[in-house]
């Protein structure tokens, strides 16, 4: 069957006559609305753009054209002279090498772990359930900030039911070795974990019951089961799970300050940066004391800001379904 | 797992198959709980009662001192600092949150509509999920070259501020203008308010798009007009995703790191070594939040509106 509009034959102005001016009211408004749409829309996305863009602007400036007011926004030279420095002071090479391999490990772990406890969460009944999913609640309510003190010193001292005490005669200081937060991830108490939990939960809960009634009825164990038959079909929010914890990883400042202040992290460098830099760049033009210009130093910020996410903004680029999709396919609901 | 079987055979409820699925409920779960009560209860207890005491590091362990409430009355009396942040964070929070709320519902409807370049658009608005995250959100605020960057272009885009314009005709109209103030300064700084708001429109829009046409249709027969059926229909349809969001929002913003009370808790702790006092500085500021929280939640939570 084809589809034919009713007067398709006749022109726009002889169908909007019949209709009484009703069609061009209606086409008017139709226009109206998607010009209204888009400049609201072009305005927003500008305004969260900006910034991004900013940055890239200031990052191929040279400290003159800072305070030049006739350059606004194109350099009147280009140079890559920020990105050299801002490399050295942060110690980029090394920074991101440890940064990837430490949020992939760390990632990786976390995210296993939550599938794990997820799909615990989302289908099988047990008594005191009700409980420990208020616990996975608890957890994402509670700022790590709040219990950051005792972590802090419950690591400094850290013992395992004072048998380590028994055998060597003090406890371990684990505040400065990341074995503490690879823990915390296999304990599913890491940065956002609850958060991964419950998206998880919330997938493994809208997925048909009958593949897996099969399974068991085949004779696969529970175990079998959920790695053959479940977490194929549970890739997505796997994936974007991932994602998430990978990201969020690269720029956390928190739990990154806390357990591995010693290694170079680009989230750490990065954030001691407006510090580090006054006397990185005294030291570079061969000075012992004086002092750097406010402008010259936020330009190198922002320069090694630009640094720290590209790599983001380039993963983003390529895996932009994962990130938004599916979220949204998990249905969230209270 | 013997504690399991016991409560199981206690209860006549789990026995067959479904013992033996409660025993692997609980063997997934696992991870979690062994987490939980190493990582969360014990830092969590002791953090409260920490906040009781005056802790003094010494080599190899570290000794409690019982002090009652002495932390929390140098919170509140004696510390400059505090009550001041403490005040002007949580009116923050609301206020932020709410504008956070609005805004990520307007724009999640309007991404809900069909047009041309809708998954670029959407792309951008989730893009400072990733962008604006973890020390990044600290070092933006305080970037005095990036603010007066932004401020160059405001000025050659606009020569006439908006919020300006109304709060001088509002003025002159002999309204108060104080009653709107927190209004203008939202809109002012309206790009906070976008940068937090990517995974709610997201969560929003998937909201949107689970409410069948058909009901739009129904009602724009009978004669509604598209604001009666965003009221009739929409609005009550997402209902239970404006809790989730609101309850997102606030746990997201209370733990942002450009936070003035959590950096200040964060110095108390660090460079002061004063562990106390910033336990009780930290259990304060939760109270507070966790109490917004659960009140509002209650309060929304009796306008939700269940479909099914």
């Amino acid at each position: 069957m084809t589809k034919t509009k009713v007067g398709a034959d006749r022109s726009f102005w002889e169908r909007n006559k019949t209709s009484g001016g009703y069609l061009l009211k209606k086409k008017l408004l139709s226009v109206g609305i998607s010009v209204v749409r888009f400049i609201l829309l072009f305005g927003m996305c500008f305004m969260i753009l900006q910034p991004i863009l900013n940055k890239i602007s200031v990052s191929f400036m040279k400290e003159a054209d800072i305070y030049n007011p006739i350059v606004i926004s194109i350099p009147s030279e280009f140079s890559t002279e920020n990105y050299r420095i801002a490399w050295d002071a942060m110690n980029y090479g090394k920074g991101i090498v440890n940064t990837l391999v430490f949020s992939i490990l760390i990632s990786l772990l976390q995210v296993a772990m939550c599938t794990l406890v997820g799909y615990g969460f989302a289908r099988f009944n047990f008594p005191l359930k009700k409980f420990w999913f208020g616990c996975v609640m608890v957890m994402i309510l509670v700022p790590p900030q709040t219990i950051a003190t005792s972590l802090y010193l419950h690591f400094r001292f850290f013992d395992v039911l004072g048998i380590i005490k028994a055998i060597t005669g003090s406890t371990v200081n684990l505040r400065n070795s990341p074995l503490p937060y690879f823990l915390m991830s296999a304990g599913c108490t890491g940065l956002k974990n609850g958060l991964y939990i419950f998206l998880i939960r919330q997938f493994f809960r809208n997925l048909p019951g009958d593949l897996e009634e099969a399974a068991y009825v085949d004779g696969l164990g529970t175990f079998r089961t959920f790695i053959q038959i479940m977490l194929p079909e549970a890739k997505p929010i796997i994936t974007s799970c991932f994602l998430f914890a990978f990201v969020w990883q690269w720029t956390d400042g928190f739990y990154s300050r806390m357990f591995l202040g010693g290694r170079t992290l680009l989230s750490t460098s990065l954030a001691s940066l407006p510090d580090s830099l006054t006397n990185f760049i005294l030291r570079m033009w061969g000075q012992t004391s004086g002092t750097v210009a406010v402008g010259y130093i936020n330009m190198l910020v922002s320069t090694g800001t630009l640094m720290v996410i590209v790599p983001l903004i380039i993963l983003y680029l390529f895996a932009q379904r994962a990130f938004v999709e599916s979220i949204s396919s998990t249905g969230i609901k209270m | 797992m013997s504690n399991v079987a016991e409560n199981s055979k206690r209860r006549h409820k789990y026995v067959g198959l479904q013992k033996r699925k409660a025993i692997s409920g609980y063997l997934f779960i696992m991870p979690f709980i062994i987490g939980f009560l190493a990582f969360m209860v014990k830092p969590f207890v002791q953090s409260l009662w920490m906040s009781f005491n005056e802790v003094e590091v010494g080599s190899g362990n570290f000794t409690l001192i019982f002090t009652g409430l002495d932390n929390y009355k140098f919170a509140f009396r004696v510390d400059p600092e505090y009550t001041r942040m403490l005040v002007e964070q949580f009116t923050r929070l609301v206020v932020y949150s709410l504008g956070i709320m609005v805004f990520s519902f307007f724009v999640a409807l309007i991404l809900n509509q069909k047009f041309a370049g809708r998954a670029l658009v959407r792309a951008i608005f989730f893009l400072p999920v990733i962008m604006a995250s973890g020390v990044i959100l600290g070092l933006e605020s305080d970037n005095q070259l990036m603010a007066s960057m932004q401020a160059m272009v405001e000025e050659t885009t606009t020569n006439v501020s908006i919020t300006d314009t109304i709060q001088t005709v509002l003025r002159t109209a002999g309204i108060g203008v104080r009653a709107f103030e927190w209004v203008f300064e939202l809109i002012d700084n309206i790009y906070d308010v976008a940068i937090a708001s990517g995974i709610q429109i997201i969560i929003f829009l998937s909201g949107l798009q689970t409410i069948p046409s058909s009901m739009y249709e129904a009602a724009d027969i009978e004669g509604c007009t598209a604001w009666e059926s965003l009221w009739k229909i929409t609005f009550p349809m997402v209902s239970n995703i404006f809790l989730v969001n609101w309850f997102y929002t606030i746990i997201d913003f209370s733990m942002r790191t450009d936070n003035e009370v959590i950096e200040k808790i964060q110095e108390v702790m660090i460079l002061q070594l004063k562990y106390g006092q910033a336990s009780a500085m930290a259990w304060i500021y939760f109270g507070l939040v966790l109490a917004f929280v659960g009140i509002t939640s209650l309060i929304i939570s009796r306008g939700v509106y269940y479909y099914d």
